[in-house]
């Protein structure tokens, strides 16, 4: 912990929905090229959490900080200006579209611009997206297949290689391997290894803990809207294992969590 | 699973002939166009009337203003929504330049053809402005397409009515029926002008559609709203302009179709919304959104035509013809679903 660079730090981050806390007083940290897992039991809040982060939620208290400097997210858009993408459970795709057009969703280059016509540069778009899926070993035929048609992995191969593909510095993925096969996990993960390697910073929520041991570096467990926990990885998956769960259900609980409760 | 087959993986070289071929006839558009042959080589064959260059043009003609509103409604379709108003529209669009020309208080002051110049603006200005309408209604006020525009079906025809006192505005001046009614030599033929302009429209669109920034953004809206949303577009912008579009373009069809008939009667255009919507339905456009074609549709509104066209030539009883185009309808989406699942 102690020589971390952190590039995203999130402090005393409080959210309530009516009357239910969803956070109270979360603090993150994320290292520089550092891949935290991010566990918890349901609605322990680590969507809500990252959904702060990216810019969906407006937290009612806390700051943010990106590589030290104080950040003011009010909406998605903001959080894409300060190089933090989103990989979602569902992969937000469309479907009717091909992997290439997919990929530059939103961020299509023009071959030229008048006023609110721009011209395509489809050319170019399918030859940078054919470089970033080589690049990241994906395994797809063509550029041009529509999403439709590929497998659960595939699919969410490209939503990862869509997130990083535009100079993304923190990267957070919402239960990436949620919907797949046991053979597509495992490429999933070797791809988040692959992006580590090449330099992101990377947050995964998951439910699955062996899937954050074989990825992260370190591990944050939530439960009812604090932080109850925080781990280097490292050992026996199953002391690992044991540990989390024994803080993700309450059995154990003897984090010093806010400054506001270390006064309590 | 055959595209992933017929794509080589370097995307630069091109697929074998025999792939080509099977990519051409797993496009829609290849069996429209077959279909749109065989109903006319069978018209040919029945009839000594289909094939004579007067019956060809008047057939296009007829189309021409039903295939321009077809366009706009294309692209309303694309994004999984339906505009139900254009009917409407043309009706009020033409209204709205008739009224210029004959009752405005400016009319006299101006010269004929700055008066046209200026009752085209006004015209495609109220068809723009009943899509605005459209688009903040759907997109502010969050009301569904279907709702929104049966609403507007009503006031853009209410409105018409009310101003007219249901009369009908006569004896617009020539340069303006001109519009409709000018044939343009090109070779041997005398090719109508309002079949020129939808093939002009056609070009646009399709190149809009598939060419652009904003096209591939209505095929994204209609495949995952919510995906265009996280990816920093914004859904609502797109629908604002498909429904804006699509009334500037029901517009244009009710400029076109008033000069060609030389009247602005309140009740025109009525119930074309249903041959509208048919026609981009039967051009392979999902009504789920996210797919369909400029070039279907324009296939797909000469198919209804020469149907229309055949019925009369064959001698089908003129009461009995919706029930033909209604069928029709209904095959062409059962074809549609059948294709689409052996692709699958």
């Amino acid at each position: 912990m102690a020589n971390i660079v952190p590039i995203v730090e999130m402090k005393r981050i409080e959210k309530n929905f009516g009357a239910v806390r969803a956070l109270r007083g979360v603090d993150l940290t994320l290292g520089e090229n550092e891949v935290l897992g991010l566990v918890g039991d349901n609605a322990a809040g680590k969507s809500t959490l990252m959904k702060v982060l990216s810019g969906a939620y407006i937290p009612d208290g806390g700051n943010i900080y990106i590589s030290g400097v104080r950040a003011e997210i009010d909406g998605p858009q903001d959080s894409r200006d300060l190089g933090i993408e989103m990989v979602y459970q569902d992969f937000m795709l469309a479907d009717n579209l091909d992997v290439a057009s997919n990929v530059f969703l939103g961020h299509e280059i023009a071959r030229w611009k008048l006023g609110f016509l721009q011209i395509l540069y489809k050319s170019k778009m399918e030859q940078e997206t054919r470089k970033m899926l080589d690049r990241l070993k994906i395994e797809i035929d063509s550029v041009r297949l529509k999403v439709k048609n590929l497998s659960g992995g595939q699919r969410q191969a490209v939503a990862i290689g869509r997130a990083t593909a535009f100079d993304a510095r923190v990267v957070i993925m919402d239960e990436p391997t949620a919907a797949l096969s046991v053979a597509a996990i495992d490429k999933v993960l070797d791809l988040i290894k692959q992006l580590k390697d090449e330099g992101a910073s990377i947050i995964i929520i998951s439910h699955r803990l062996e899937d954050i041991f074989r990825v992260a570096d370190r591990v944050m467990i939530l439960r009812h809207g604090r932080k109850v926990g925080e781990k280097i990885i490292e050992g026996d998956i199953h002391a690992f294992r044991e540990d989390i769960v024994a803080y993700m259900i309450g059995a154990r609980d003897d984090f010093p969590t806010t400054e506001e409760e270390l006064l309590v | 699973m055959s595209d992933q087959t017929a794509v080589s993986r370097n995307e630069s070289t091109a697929s074998s002939a025999g792939q080509f071929l099977r990519n051409l006839f797993a496009r829609q558009e290849i069996g429209l166009l077959l279909i749109l042959l065989v109903l006319s080589a069978f018209l040919t064959w029945q009839t000594d009337t289909f094939l004579t260059s007067r019956n060809l043009f008047n057939n296009l003609l007829f189309f021409s203003w039903i295939a321009i509103a077809a366009f706009g409604e294309t692209m309303v379709v694309i994004t999984a929504g339906i505009d139900l108003s254009v009917g409407s529209v043309m009706a009020f669009a033409g209204f709205a330049a008739a009224w210029i020309l004959t009752f405005a208080p400016i009319a006299e002051r101006l010269t004929e053809t700055p008066l046209v110049i200026l009752a085209v603006v006004g015209g495609l200005f109220a068809g723009v402005l009943v899509g605005l309408v459209n688009g903040i209604l759907i997109t502010r006020f969050r009301l569904p397409p279907f709702i929104a525009t049966l609403g507007t079906l009503s006031i853009a025809r209410g409105i018409t009515f009310g101003v007219t006192g249901g009369w009908p505005i006569r004896e617009l001046p020539n340069s303006f029926q001109q519009i409709g009614q000018l044939n343009v030599s090109i070779a041997i033929w005398e090719v109508p002008l309002p079949v020129i302009i939808m093939l002009g429209v056609a070009l646009l669109c399709g190149l809009f559609l598939g060419e652009t920034v904003s096209g591939r953004h209505i095929y994204a809206v209609g495949g995952n709203e919510e995906a265009v949303r996280v990816s920093g577009a914004n859904p609502k912008r797109v629908k604002m302009l498909v429904y804006t579009l699509g009334g500037f373009l029901a517009g244009l069809a009710g400029l076109i179709m008033t000069a060609r008939l030389g009247v602005a009667a309140p009740d025109a255009a009525r119930g074309y919304e249903l041959d509208i919507i048919a026609a981009v339905v039967i051009g392979g456009t999902s009504l789920f959104g996210g797919e369909g074609t400029i070039l279907g549709t324009l296939i797909g509104a000469a198919i209804l035509q020469v149907l229309r066209n055949g019925l009369v030539l064959l001698g089908f009883p003129a009461y009995w013809q919706p029930a033909a185009v209604g069928a029709v309808i209904i095959l062409a989406v059962i074809f549609d679903y059948w294709r689409k699942e052996r692709s699958q």
